[in-house]
């Protein structure tokens, strides 16, 4: 474990090394965030500019929280998970992922720790910037309890949203030339910034069971909004849990049939 | 390298090109996936116009918007922009040049080839608007299908010289991703990718009317739902072949500028 621990920081102060040599990325990213922020809130201000409420309970307010999870996770998809994605695709096309394999530490280990993009937590603070705003605009912080229950919603995330990932990068192994898979995760993810509750029949069902939208960004807003019973916060738990084991197991079963690209 | 030895190499170059996007299927598909936001936003607004209609659209203008924008999204987008970048980036680009052909033909080639793949993916989507209740949204007249099919050839040809402009501006600065991200960004809002323009807050509409993204997307996507009459429709397709115009003397510019100044990464 301290092991790994030591690798992690190893891989990780290369990555702050590389991104210090690029200052002016921070300066782009900055930029970036907020007008992506902007565009995103278009289609919510015109939403809520001839509705209160939708779907029953969500209010503007909610609804921008809802928005700021998003905003936090995308920053942790594009700085955390993007970057290796990108990597390791990269390598199972060339071949050199043969290197990887060789090197005594878990494949999935070092592969899910190349590369990050720390400039990417400008996304981060933005987010919790939104969720401020929205709280101030419902008047009241949240409760202490229901901001604890919410970071374990976002480790619960994070969880997933990993999980996810290892799943999409095991079918490289199959399918070789996916260099544009960043751009179906992005895609699809974006779907998750609006509550699951506003969408009807296959849609929610797909965005709760086949790409757990709902567990990454609704259930979590709703957890610090204090609108998240027992039962939906354990069958999270649950679900982050199974996609954790399968995501693990097809990828172990994904390294037994890679035979390299060279040979 | 005269036009006629491009028209008589073009049949070639198709049938090349159309053999490689069958061969990279599982990639096609991915791009494929990616531009399902409409389907996603379809759900979306039909569930808010199910409560009551939404700025005087009900489900079905909303279900027959979505699907005429998936369809038409499909036959006419491209991703040369990533194209050019990666090959300016990789220094693939050098063989190219070397080719007595012009690159943009042959990248022009490589993404037509694609629209008859697109358009089968684009089929049952057709299906259910032609045989829903959708269907009755769209029009008949035979001058409105004629801008129709012009308008769609014409939002392809603007988009593809748009992202090669966008493209080529590898060849000058390192971040031409992030101006990629500025133009996504504007398109999503402006050509009636995410919302049907009238739904637009005002003044993102007064941008939205006369830039050139409305003429990628919502051109044609209107004039099938017969929201444009026939003489508005044939104004704005002669502003789209205006926009066309600009931009392809624009593509040109800055591909004769960056390739005077391209030298070949890894050489």
């Amino acid at each position: 474990m301290r092991r790994y621990a030591r690798l992690f920081w190893v891989q990780a102060r290369a990555s702050i090394a590389i991104a210090m040599q690029y200052r002016v990325d921070f300066v782009i990213q900055g930029v970036m965030s907020l007008y992506w922020l902007a565009w995103n809130l278009v289609p919510l201000l015109i939403l809520y500019a001839s509705r209160d409420v939708i779907a029953g309970t969500w209010d503007f307010s909610a609804a921008l929280v809802v928005i700021a999870w998003f905003t936090m996770l995308r920053g942790l998809l594009e700085g955390a998970i993007n970057p290796s994605l990108v990597d390791v695709v990269e390598r199972i096309r060339t071949g050199s992922f043969d290197y990887v394999l060789l090197k005594p530490a878990d494949t999935q280990f070092l592969v899910s720790t190349t590369r990050f993009e720390p400039w990417k937590l400008v996304d981060a603070v933005g987010g919790v910037a939104l969720a401020t705003y929205a709280f101030w605009l419902r008047g009241h912080a949240p409760a202490a309890s229901d901001v604890a229950l919410a970071a374990v919603m976002l480790v619960s995330a994070a969880v997933i949203l990993y999980s996810l990932w290892i799943l999409v990068v095991s079918a490289a192994f199959w399918v070789v030339r996916l260099d544009n898979l960043t751009y179906l995760f992005t895609a699809v993810f974006d779907a998750a910034r609006w509550p699951v509750q506003v969408f009807r029949g296959v849609w929610r069902f797909v965005f709760t069971f086949v790409i757990p939208l709902a567990l990454m960004t609704t259930y979590p807003a709703m957890a610090v909004l204090g609108r998240l019973d027992a039962t939906t916060t354990a069958a999270c738990l649950g679900g982050a849990a199974a996609f954790c084991l399968l995501s693990r197991a097809l990828w172990l079963l994904a390294i037994r049939s890679y035979t390299s690209a060279s040979s | 390298m005269s036009l006629r030895d491009t028209a008589r190499a073009a049949p070639t170059l198709l049938r090349v090109s159309m053999a490689e996007a069958l061969a990279y299927r599982a990639e096609f598909l991915v791009w494929m996936l990616t531009s399902t936001l409409p389907l996603v936003m379809l759900g979306l607004w039909t569930s808010v116009a199910a409560e009551a209609p939404f700025a005087g659209y009900q489900s079905t203008d909303f279900v027959a918007y979505y699907l005429a924008t998936l369809i038409v999204r499909n036959l006419s987008g491209n991703w040369v922009f990533w194209h050019i970048n990666e090959e300016i980036r990789t220094g693939a680009l050098s063989l190219r040049l070397l080719r007595p052909i012009h690159p943009f033909v042959a990248y022009a080639s490589t993404h037509l080839a694609s629209v008859p793949l697109r358009g089968l993916i684009a089929l049952p989507f057709a299906a259910v608007l032609l045989y829903s209740s959708a269907s009755d949204r769209m029009v008949t007249d035979p001058r409105l299908l004629a801008v129709f099919v012009a308008a769609v050839a014409g939002a392809w040809l603007l988009t593809f010289l748009l992202l090669a402009t966008i493209g080529c501006l590898a060849f000058f600065i390192e971040k031409s991703m992030a101006v990629f991200d500025v133009y996504a960004g504007m398109f999503a809002v402006m050509s009636g990718y995410l919302l049907p323009l009238p739904l637009l807050p005002a003044w993102v509409g007064r941008v939205a009317a006369v830039a050139p993204f409305r003429f990628m997307l919502s051109l044609p996507v209107e004039t099938i739902l017969g929201r444009h009459t026939p003489v508005v429709a044939v104004e704005l397709l002669a502003a789209q072949w205006l926009y066309i115009a600009g931009a392809a003397v624009v593509a040109s510019l800055v591909w004769r500028r960056g390739v005077a100044r391209y030298e070949a990464y890894g050489s």
